[in-house]
């Protein structure tokens, strides 16, 4: 349950910094990126232009996307100099936003 | 010491703003404003005070620097009138909605068009649902007087929202009065140093102001907002009782004159109120009995205080220096929200609207002396001929 005005900091301010990682901003997605791991080169392209970092990295791999707060703007497939990201319509993916890691999407998709 | 000095209400204030010496000053030049911050200017210029004097390119941006100094914890102040305030008009909800205590004078002056620099108060009547506090002023002193309580009630913990100052355009920013200013140091004791709870500089706390604020936490915000009107009432009177204690002069929500055995009243603020004292002076030694209501605080509006110095009466007239174009009877702003509070607080006294005064058009003792007359005969006959009326105006 959401803060009723007593208790939220006047004029809308922000009292602690890094706390927009509770914003799940994913829920305004309407293209889902999908990568093709076997194409992958973990160039890191994605990594370091995603202006939502939602790119997620492990031991120096691209291991998938950070569907809570990915927006879907396509940037990462753009940049990809393999090719190897996709965007697909959100609707394929059955309404899920959980935050998953490849393979096993969330949403049954192929 | 105090010392008296001739200063016209444009002096008056920039004297005020010299003494509370704020962090920053950022404001454009508009008539009949221009004095306040060419003469403030003049001080920053003569390193008489430390103010950042930021030059801009139009209200627009003027309020904009006021808000993002304020947000870095700045004291903050400015002036305008008329087109200018209307070119601040998406940041005065800005400035109020990000709980800023910006102190602006706004020199009250008719709105275009057609053009027109003089006196009415149709610039600050349409900014009443802003968020800010409006307090009118009579005269050079009252202007004075008024910009210093004015830090203190916008900087209130309990507040912490904007204060326009308001006084009449030409009749009081630009006639010389005598005006007492005082100790610059009593100032500086009385403002006191301003210590924000939050700012864009405390790096060890860091802060966002006015992050988007959607459907889920909006309505919220505006809730506070009310309470910090609502107890914006309280810290205007304490700050006015403190005021008296340590400079002498008394100030409330507003101001009664010869209104307690009164049958009938004027309600009218700004300069037009001392007027009005004449008309009922000439009056009352005729043996009418006639009273004054001076409106000091326009927002918060004092409802049902207003309501009780005035529910004893057989007939009141408001003179609104504004007209609400398609409101009921196209009456006038004053009249309206003082119409609405009287029949909600159940004073059943007839009332009637005179509107006057606009485009800066002269308003004399025999006219207001006109509105008592048509006041007395609705407190004989109980019956209001004509809701809103037009004083000087040419049929």
């Amino acid at each position: 349950m959401a803060k009723g005005w007593k208790d939220l900091p006047i004029g809308g301010m922000i009292l602690e910094a890094g706390n927009s990682a509770q914003y799940n901003t994913g829920a305004w997605r309407a293209f889902r990126p999908v990568r093709d791991a076997s194409r992958c080169t973990n160039c890191m392209f994605c990594w370091v232009f995603c202006p939502d970092s939602s790119i997620r990295v492990k031991d120096e791999k691209m291991v998938g996307f950070d569907l809570l707060h990915c927006k879907g703007c396509g940037i990462c497939a753009n940049v990809c100099p393999v090719k190897c990201i996709e965007m697909h319509d959100e609707a394929e993916f059955g309404g899920s936003r959980e935050m998953v890691d490849e393979p096993g999407r969330a949403g049954g998709a192929k | 010491m105090s010392e008296f000095k001739a200063l016209d209400g444009t002096g008056a204030v920039a004297e005020a703003m010299r003494q509370i010496n704020p962090d920053v000053v950022a404001a454009y030049p508009i008539t009949p404003q221009t004095a306040i911050v060419q003469t403030f200017s003049e001080f920053v210029a003569d390193g008489l005070v430390d103010t950042e004097f930021i030059t801009v390119e139009s209200e627009h941006s003027a309020l904009s620097a006021c808000v993002g100094a304020a947000a870095a914890g700045a004291r903050v102040m400015t002036a305008t009138s008329s087109a200018g305030l209307a070119f601040m008009w998406e940041i005065l909800y800005v400035a109020a909605s990000n709980r800023l205590p910006i102190i602006m004078t706004n020199v009250n002056r008719a709105l275009s068009a057609p053009i027109n620099i003089h006196c009415d108060h149709s610039d600050s009547m349409g900014a009443r649902d802003a968020g800010w506090i409006h307090l009118f002023c009579e005269n050079a002193q009252e202007a004075y007087d008024t910009v210093i309580q004015a830090v203190r009630i916008a900087e209130h913990p309990d507040v912490l929202l904007p204060v326009m100052v308001l006084f009449d355009g030409f009749i009081t920013s630009h006639a010389e009065e005598r005006v007492e200013i005082f100790d610059d140091a009593w100032v500086k004791a009385f403002v006191g140093e301003y210590k924000p709870k939050h700012s864009l500089l405390d790096l060890d706390h860091p802060v966002t102001y006015g992050p988007l604020d959607f459907t889920d936490y909006y309505f919220e915000h505006k809730r506070q907002q009310v309470e910090a009107m609502r107890h914006a009432q309280k810290v205007i009177l304490d700050v006015a009782d403190e005021f008296a204690k340590t400079f002498g002069r008394k100030y409330g929500l507003f101001e009664m004159y010869r209104l307690d055995d009164a049958e009938v009243a004027v309600v009218v603020s700004s300069s037009t109120a001392g007027t009005a004292r004449a008309a009922v002076d000439k009056l009352r030694a005729q043996g009418a009995k006639v009273g004054l209501l001076k409106p000091r605080v326009f927002r918060p509006f004092p409802a049902q205080e207003m309501v009780a110095a005035l529910q004893h009466l057989k007939a009141v007239g408001v003179m609104d220096r504004a007209i609400s174009f398609g409101s009921m009877g196209n009456a006038g702003p004053l009249f309206l929200e003082l119409a609405a509070a009287m029949k909600i607080y159940d004073a059943g006294v007839p009332m009637a609207d005179f509107v006057f005064g606009l485009g800066g058009r002269d308003i004399v003792p025999s006219q207001i002396e006109g509105v008592f007359r048509s006041l007395l005969q609705i407190a004989e006959t109980g019956k209001v001929s004509e809701l809103v009326s037009y004083v000087g105006v040419r049929e």
